[in-house]
This record gives C-alpha cells, structure tokens and sequence, in this order.
C-alpha cells in the first residue's frame, strides 16, 4: 500500500497496536449504569422475579438459622413448638436441615427464576438491536457488547438480589419473633444469618450473570446489517 | 480533485440473499473505482440495490462474489479487529433513520466513537462539542435524541461520523426521512464538510437534489451499474430526467 494509506503503519507490531479499538472497564460501567436507569421499568421487570426467588431463598435460609439458634438452647418446649410449627425433627436430631421437599421448591423456584430472566432479557436484547448494531457500525467489538450486557446484569442482579435476600431475611425474623418470641432472636447466631443472606444474594447475582447468558451471546454475535434490519 | 487515488475499489461485486427457496441477487456484478475527496451519489430506483453496495463498501456485509477494496486493502481479509478499527476510524456512517443511540446524549453519541479509538474523555468532550458546533447544534449537546427533530438528529449523526476523522463517509439515503428544507440543508452540510475536510463522500439516494453537490453520479439499476456521470455531463440527465421511463420513480422522492 502506499505512503498515503489510511491503513499507514510501520511495523507488523505497531500495526496492531495501532489498530485496537477500545472500551475502559469504567467506561463501559458508566454505560451500563446509565442504560438501566434509563429503561428503569424494563429493568424493574427483569428484576422482580430474582428479588422474588432471592427472597425466597434467604426467607428459608435464615429462618434455618433461627430454629438451630432456638435448638440450641436444649429448651423441650422450645423444640416442641418448632416441630408443631411444621420442622420435621428426629428425636436424635441436634440441628434443623433443609427437608427434601423445601430444597426441590427452592431448586424450583430459583428455576422458574432464570428462565424468567432469559425471557425477559431477550426481548430487552431484541428491543436493542438497532442500537447494537449502532455500536459495532462505531467499532464495537463483539465483547464490548457482551461485557456491556453481563455488566447491566450484574448491576441489576447484584441491587435484586441484596434486596431480595433483605426482604427474605427480615420477614423470618418477623415470623420467628411472632411464633416463638423474643428468644428467637437471642439465640440466633447473627454471623450466620449474615452468611445466609450473603449466600443467597451471591446466589441472586449468578442467576442473574447465567439469565443473560445466552441473549448477551446472540447480541454480541449479532452481524451489524442484521440488526439495522429489524424495523423499529 | 488534485489527489486523484482510489480510496475505494469495488470489483466483480455481486450478492444475493436467500429467501426461502429463492435467490434473490440484489447485486449482478458491480465495478465501481470512486477518488478520495470527491462527493459520489449513487442513485437508483428503491430495489436497485443501493443499500446493499452501501453495506459492501462498508464492511458491514460481504459479497457473494467479488471483491471490496479500502484504500487498496481487501477487506475480506480483515479480521475482526481490523473490521472495527476500520468501521471507528476510517468509515463513518449516516442512515436513513439516524440511528441515534436513544439512551445517550447528542455528546455522548458524538464521544462514543472516539471512546472507543482510545481518546481520553475530556478531549473527545472537547471535540464532541465543536463537532456539535459545526453541524449547527452547539446548544443541544446535553439533550437526548427524542428531544430532537429529525433534521436534528441526522446533524447529531453527521457529527458522530466525523468523530474519528474518517477518510470516507457512508451515507444510506441520509434525506430519506427528511422533509425537503430539512434535507437541503443535511446535503448541503454534507457538501460543505467533503469540501472542507476533503472526506470523501458516498451517498446511496433517490433524491435527486443530489445531483447539484455531486462530483460523481453512479446510476444503479436492477443491481447493475447502469452509467456513471461526472459532473460536466449532469445538466443533460436532469433535463432528461422525467422522461427516461425505467426512472420515473426517481421524480416521486
Ligand atoms: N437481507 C435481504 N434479504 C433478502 N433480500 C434482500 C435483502 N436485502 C436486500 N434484499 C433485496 O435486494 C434488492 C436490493 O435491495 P436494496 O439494496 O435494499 O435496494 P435499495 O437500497 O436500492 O432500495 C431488493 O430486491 C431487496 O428486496
Ligand atoms: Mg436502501
């Protein structure tokens, strides 16, 4: 090519340094950030059934911390109420567990949770095509999309989900300190609640990275013609 | 034109799509050699596959058959990387219906290419807004794009495509959504800017307004390149224009 290319380059090496296109990791965090709160309802959506699931999970998980905090105490009328209030105890038993059928709902539910997510967040990738296809015109790289999708993902998983396992937690705290009194909060080991409301919002946060999986993928892949095609 | 190289070569170019069982060639051979600096229309009936060469000399589809070449580069063997360092550097597009990212502002549409070539953020705001200027919109910057008018938009567009100092500048039926004042005034920015700048200028069009600011016509038709005019020879299609039946379309833009 000659001296005026607009492809001008010294060097194999120069060549393809000089050629990157890019997007800083804070630039692509002020994107996502900005597009979830400008689609604010759409997002809300997508959310609602995680902070649901999420809500679930931490309502089980905590109320699991209380009634090993109210066994612990060794009390017989305390483990009385708590297999009248429905845990099922052996006598050999020394700590609350999980039944299978509480585990298999919320294996369910965390299920029913995702593919939720996948439904909604492909119809949210469709609604963007035009400005997918916008970006790599611009020189977006196909991961500059997929990060940017993970990204807003992730910000909205991690706000659904902590809220959720809030929400989850506190209502079995309520529920603990209705049935069983104010003992049910001084038994219970708050470390541990703290790690089941922890657990629960990581949990939160993975389903809402695996959710948008697949729809990041298919944007990200997309071909930019394909996508100003779409009539919007 | 003093610098008379060819900033794009189009050889043996045909496309064709599927549909269902169908080939449809939207493009049957096209040879095409365009100068850098020189403000090209390419004109033709809807159909004729005006978009379609748009989408090859742009990068952004590949040809069944033939070959593209960008400043003397084929771009078929380009890889990803080089693709979207050709697409924000050296092309800047214009469609029809702007395409105006809608979640970002007039500047933040304008900084985003430049962003993505590596400038750091106040600069790219320094020259977002004296593009913004340039195309008469220096007041607008911070405003989201349903808050603009359609002409406004396309000047946001205009812009945008400037923004990395491209060499050429693609634009599909840039008047198309456009009242006629409104897109008067697009094409003759669009003059101004390939006069000024020396960018090079590829409008796909119907509208033939066109023809007064082009230094080259290329006539398309039915996927073929029916003749090519420069500017001297121009006066005499326009006298003809309505009466060359296989056009008629053309006087209803
Ligand atoms: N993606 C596609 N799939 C099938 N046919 C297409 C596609 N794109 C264009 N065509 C066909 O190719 C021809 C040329 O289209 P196009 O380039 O869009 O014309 P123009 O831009 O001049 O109106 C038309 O017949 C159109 O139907
Ligand atoms: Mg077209």
């Amino acid at each position: 090519m000659g001296k005026h290319s607009i492809f001008h380059s010294d060097t194999p090496e120069s060549d393809k340094i000089d050629r990157l296109v890019v997007l800083p990791f804070m630039k692509s965090v002020d994107i996502a950030v900005k597009s979830i709160r400008v689609r604010f309802f759409r997002s809300l959506i997508t959310t609602v059934s995680l902070v649901l699931a999420v809500s679930f999970l931490s309502f089980t998980q905590v109320g699991s911390d209380m009634a090993n905090g109210l066994l612990s105490t060794g009390d017989p009328a305390l483990r009385q109420a708590l297999i009248r209030s429905g845990y099922d105890l052996q006598p050999v038993d020394m700590r609350v567990e999980n039944s299978p059928k509480q585990r298999w709902i919320i294996v369910l539910s965390l299920l029913v949770c995702v593919v939720g997510i996948v439904n909604a967040q492909l119809m949210a990738v469709t609604e963007r095509f035009r400005e997918i296809g916008t970006m790599k015109c611009l020189g977006a790289l196909d991961r500059f999309i997929l990060r940017l999708f993970l990204l807003e993902a992730g910000i909205q998983g991690l706000i659904g989900s902590s809220a959720g396992a809030v929400i989850g937690g506190a209502f079995a705290m309520v529920n603990f300190l209705l049935r069983f009194g104010t003992e049910s909060l001084t038994t219970l080991s708050w470390t541990q609640a703290g790690l089941s409301v922890a657990g629960a919002t990581l949990v939160g946060c993975m389903l809402s990275l695996i959710g948008v999986m697949y729809p990041a993928i298919v944007a990200a892949r997309m071909q930019p013609v394909e996508a100003m095609r779409v009539e919007q | 034109m003093t610098d008379s190289r060819k900033i794009v070569r189009v050889t043996q170019v045909t496309k064709s799509f599927k549909l269902g069982k169908l080939d449809v060639m939207a493009l049957k051979g096209v040879d095409l050699e365009i100068a850098a600096g020189n403000y090209i229309s390419i004109m033709g009936p809807s159909g004729s596959g005006k978009s379609t060469l748009f989408n090859m000399i742009g990068g952004l589809d590949k040809p069944t058959t033939g070959k593209v070449f960008i400043d003397e580069v084929d771009i078929a063997q380009l890889d990803a990387y080089e693709l979207a360092w050709l697409r924000c550097r050296k092309i800047g597009y214009i469609f029809q219906t702007f395409n105006i990212i809608q979640v970002m502002t007039a500047l933040e549409n304008v900084t985003l290419p430049m962003t993505f070539a590596g400038m750091a953020d106040d600069a790219a705001a320094e020259k977002g807004i004296k593009l913004l200027q340039m195309v008469g919109l220096g007041d607008r910057f911070q405003h989201k794009p349903f808050e603009l008018s359609g002409g406004q938009q396309q000047r946001v567009a205009i812009a945008r495509a400037l923004a990395n100092d491209p060499a050429i500048i693609l634009a599909d039926e840039p008047t198309g959504n456009l009242d006629l004042n409104t897109g008067e005034e697009i094409i003759y920015l669009l003059k101004q800017l390939s006069r000024e700048r020396g960018v090079t200028i590829i409008s796909a069009t119907h509208d033939i307004k066109m023809l007064n600011v082009s230094d080259q016509v290329v006539w398309i038709r039915d996927g073929r390149i029916d003749k090519i005019e420069n500017r001297e020879e121009l006066s005499i299609s326009i006298g003809q224009i309505n009466t060359i039946p296989g056009l008629g379309s053309l006087s209803e833009a």
